[in-house]
């Protein structure tokens, strides 16, 4: 291997690591405000890329069927749950962000996909018809068991990425889509060619990471987020509605798994499902750090990049398997150094 | 007897498995699915074990399945084995690979062990699909049938009636484990360990134990899997079906042997009837099953978190005292010598960062003597306690039982040299009886492992444990209740519980943390003669108390600490009237 396969292979493992670094991330938020392994969390990714797709192509993405979709049953879920303080303001409130919101944004979509608005209007219209579904997910599918096992809540999870996939092959198709870069010229650094894409990816990552660590230590809502994670109860005491947190942390993983979705559509060809490889790989970066720390994560997703790279160069046929067999080495470390009632803590 | 039915019962359903194939009651296709449900039936059996009661979650048991079968297939394809030769080699390469991925896996704690399986489970199953040795994507054909006395078992039908014998053999075997003692210990690590530990549960191998046997259920389904199908290829042991396998056995019921079943029938049926029925009735093919799979899936969850078989059917039945002789009793340990040291406890300091919460204790407890450890709230008795029982690291000093150190042993060791404990804040397990609960103290005095259990080979042991168990149930007053679940009983009688599986580690101390609180009036004179009695058996006992009546009318000499220190010793009456003890407890 000479140094310049060594810095491009270097190159891809960055680019892939810092997409991986924002489910990673989003996983470990969601887990800690709500403690569910957002398996789905990889159809995000998917549904973004598919969305910008549909768009430049000057269709109307299927997202908006699969939004009202979702938007029909969170209302009845929100009703149901709600169904002892229902008042005509609550009544108002779920309709109007559960049925009235997806609508709105299904109009404006449908008007803005044949124009061929250009690139920042499709990433932000498909941003915006994603995100609505992380806190319907919630509502509909987590909500009803806030209170249940970290293994029940898993299982759901796994349930809930099913059907997601399963919708999103009714209303994708089975055929892949790959979109434009979000920037066309390329650069290069020494001899090393790096394209606008790669400069986009890392850049967004960056700047998203940065906004997320400001949000966590400067805002309430940040805060509120982080006492919900470390003692629920104590932030309920307090005041916090965890319902509430567990929406936001839902949109918030949604909102990165379409930046994700967006950034990762320009390199690899998308499928229905090829979010949950993703999320897998995300979610072995999370375990890595250890599924608390934000900036371990962020490393972790980049090893995991950077490993991937290198290892679909020397064997591609077991990059897999070495992928995912990563986790064995650090388990054992934990388990070496696990303490003698690691439970009760 | 309880037992005799249940072996007629399974004999009965084992002439059914064998007959029914072949009385033209089931349709030829039922028969088929069957043979896939019971096969699925066993992994999910494994998983009952592995995660309803053991608290262990694994998602990975689909690349068991696939070790076992694929092992099978290598052998007899490209080795010449025939399918009999190679049963047990499957096994121990199903054994062998979970002993590597437990060892590494099972001593995670919380959420870190099912994600582990995860893992573990993809690395795997991407391993089959690129092994060119194991044809990757394509798999193998040609895998021979089972054949029986030179008639291949190519007919489902007779396919069946070895798949659901093994099933009902499973059955059987799980439901022993279960009753036996090493299945109390499993059932003991659910709830946290720490109880386990103190009545000298090797927790770590404990969970391996049954992480293996899990392993090997799903390594005989692939087995089966590969003559029945007589083709493998990677599909069915990824993710996918590790998650329906676990599906199947909290659905069933996780906790609940015959759950799995249920469970197993349940989701191959809801499965076939979804591909079956759904194309008919929104006209396009295939595209929605999984999409009803999942919201079945999460429905199942959000009404029924326990599994269909506890609502349909309650509560499992209680396990019974034995009824025939145990013949002969548990052996005892000989007791020290009465007013020998037994413990001591010299100059021991615990530290939380800055906060000495012990601080240079010293005092002792002779054979045949009940010393009382007092003192108001925070002065560090019950981390006292939790040091010499060593469920805490000491920071300095040293403490011995019967001469030997045990600081910085384990809470097994300590336990094995002949200490016993309740806690302050009853730790049972709810849903074993009060007879299984106080089995588990004697623990130490049995040796037969899983296997043995798992055979029914243990039974002239089982008999004396259960014996020992009941006679120390007697002594505390509770036999009345030795039948039921531990979780239904008063917060009183749970601490007589603990105070009987304590006694029956056969203990030469005793350490008893609030043994008094919440019983009443009656309950406290009963247990007041039976520490005296205790007494004159020449057993030691340290109560860490709250009650002075209770402690000040029982104990032979009291400890005082105050503030992590020891303010006083002596007996009741010195205690009494000693100004820093008044002032310790009434302030200035």
């Amino acid at each position: 291997m000479d140094s310049t396969i060594f810095l491009f292979l270097v190159q891809d493992g960055v680019i892939n690591g810092a997409i991986y670094a924002l489910a990673a991330i989003a996983l470990v938020l969601v887990f800690a405000v709500t403690r569910v392994i957002l398996v789905p969390q990889g159809e995000f990714i998917a549904f973004g890329a598919m969305t910008v797709a549909a768009f430049e192509a000057g269709r109307t993405p299927p997202t908006i069927w699969l939004l009202l979709v979702l938007g029909v049953l969170s209302t009845v879920a929100s009703l149901i749950q709600e169904r002892h303080v229902l008042g005509p303001r609550a009544i108002a409130r779920i309709v109007s962000i559960n049925l009235l919101l997806p609508v709105l944004l299904a109009y404006l979509a449908a008007i803005a996909a044949p124009a061929k608005t250009g690139t920042l209007v499709h990433v932000v219209l498909a941003i915006a018809l994603i995100v609505p579904m992380g806190p319907m997910l919630y509502r509909v599918a987590f909500a009803p068991m806030a209170q249940a096992s970290v293994l029940v809540l898993l299982i759901a999870a796994f349930g809930v990425h099913f059907s997601l996939m399963g919708l999103g092959l009714v209303f994708f198709g089975a055929e892949g889509v790959a979109t434009q870069p979000l920037i066309s010229r390329d650069f290069s650094l020494g001899d090393i060619p790096v394209t606008g894409q790669s400069v986009a990816v890392v850049a967004t990552t960056v700047v998203l990471l940065v906004v997320f660590a400001l949000f966590f230590e400067r805002t309430l809502l940040g805060k509120a987020l982080r006492a919900c994670s470390s003692n629920r109860l104590g932030a309920r005491l307090v005041g916090v509605p965890t319902a509430l947190a567990g929406e936001i942390a839902f949109a918030l993983a949604a909102a990165m798994g379409a930046v994700a979705g967006v950034l990762a559509g320009p390199i690899i060809t998308t499928f229905y499902d090829s979010g949950f490889l993703i999320g897998l790989k995300a979610f072995v970066a999370a375990i890595l750090g250890g599924l608390v720390s934000f900036p371990l994560t962020a490393l972790a997703s980049l090893g995991v990049g950077i490993a991937e790279a290198f290892f679909s160069f020397w064997t591609s046929n077991f990059k897999e398997v070495l992928v995912f067999g990563l986790i064995l080495p650090v388990l054992l470390w934990r388990s070496l150094r696990a303490p003698a009632h690691a439970e009760d803590e | 007897m309880r037992a005799g039915i249940g072996r007629i019962t399974a004999v009965l359903v084992a002439v059914v498995v064998v007959v029914l194939p072949f009385t033209g009651l089931m349709p030829a296709y039922w028969v088929t699915l069957f043979n896939y449900i019971g096969i699925a039936s066993l992994v999910a059996i494994g998983l009952v074990l592995l995660t309803g009661v053991g608290g262990m979650t694994s998602f990975g048991q689909a690349a068991f399945v696939g070790v076992g079968a694929y092992t099978t297939s290598v052998l007899t394809v490209q080795m010449g084995f025939s399918p009999w030769a190679s049963l047990p080699l499957s096994l121990a390469a199903t054994a062998l690979g979970a002993v590597l991925l437990g060892a590494v896996t099972v001593r995670l704690s919380g959420h870190f062990l099912p994600l582990g399986t995860i893992a573990w489970g993809a690395a795997i199953f991407y391993l089959f699909g690129n092994l060119s040795a194991l044809g990757a994507h394509d798999g193998m054909s040609g895998i021979p049938p089972l054949e029986l006395g030179g008639h291949a078992l190519i007919d489902a039908r007779q396919y069946f009636v070895v798949v659901w014998l093994a099933v009902v053999l499973s059955v059987v075997a799980a439901h022993n484990l279960l009753r036996a003692r090493t299945g109390r210990a499993v059932r003991a690590l659910r709830r946290g360990a720490i109880a386990a530990e103190a009545f000298g549960v090797d927790v770590p191998a404990a969970k391996l134990k049954v992480f293996v046997l899990a392993a090997v259920l799903a390594g005989l389904a692939g087995w089966l899997y590969a003559h029945f199908q007589r083709s493998v290829a990677p599909g069915p042991f990824g993710l996918n079906a590790g998650i329906e396998y676990l599906l199947m056995a909290v659905v069933g019921g996780a906790g609940r042997v015959y759950g799995a079943i249920a469970g197993a029938t349940g989701i191959t049926f809801l499965r076939d009837q979804v591909q079956d029925v759904l194309p008919l009735l929104v006209g396009s093919a295939g595209n929605y099953e999984i999409v009803v799979f999942g919201a079945v899936l999460v429905l199942a969850l959000q009404i029924a978190p326990q599994g269909v078989w506890p609502i349909v059917f309650g509560p499992p039945p209680a396990v019974q005292p034995p009824r025939r002789s145990a013949g002969g009793m548990l052996g005892r340990r000989e007791m020290p010598e009465r007013g020998s040291a037994l413990l001591e406890v010299d100059s021991v300091t615990r530290t939380y960062g800055g906060l000495v919460a012990v601080n240079q204790v010293s005092f002792g407890v002779r054979a045949g003597e009940i010393v009382g450890l007092i003192g108001p709230n925070g002065a560090g008795k019950s981390t006292t306690f939790n040091l010499i029982c060593g469920a805490l690291a000491i920071d300095r000093g040293e403490i011995r039982l019967r001469g030997e150190t045990i600081a910085g042993s384990t809470p097994q060791r300590i336990a094995a040299r002949g200490l016993g404990r309740t806690f302050q804040h009853a730790d049972v397990v709810a849903e074993m009886s009060v007879l299984e609960n106080v089995a588990l103290g004697a623990h130490l005095r049995g040796e037969a492992g899983m296997l043995r259990a798992l055979l029914r080979l243990d039974r002239d042991e089982e008999a004396r444990l259960l014996d020992e168990a009941m006679r120390q149930i007697r002594r505390v007053g509770l036999a009345d209740v030795a039948e039921r679940p531990a979780g239904t009983l008063a917060l009183g009688q749970l601490r007589l519980v603990e105070v009987a599986r304590a006694l029956c580690l056969d203990p030469v101390l005793v350490l008893m943390d609030e043994p008094a609180a919440g019983l009443r009036h009656g309950e406290k004179k009963a247990l007041a003669a039976l520490l005296r009695e205790l007494r004159g058996e020449g057993v030691g006992v340290l109560l860490v108390e709250h009650d002075m009546d209770f402690v000040m009318s029982l104990a032979d000499r009291l400890v005082v600490l105050d503030f992590g220190t020891k303010i006083a010793e002596g007996t009741p009456a010195t205690i009494r009237s000693d100004p820093k003890v008044l002032d310790a407890y009434l302030g200035t």
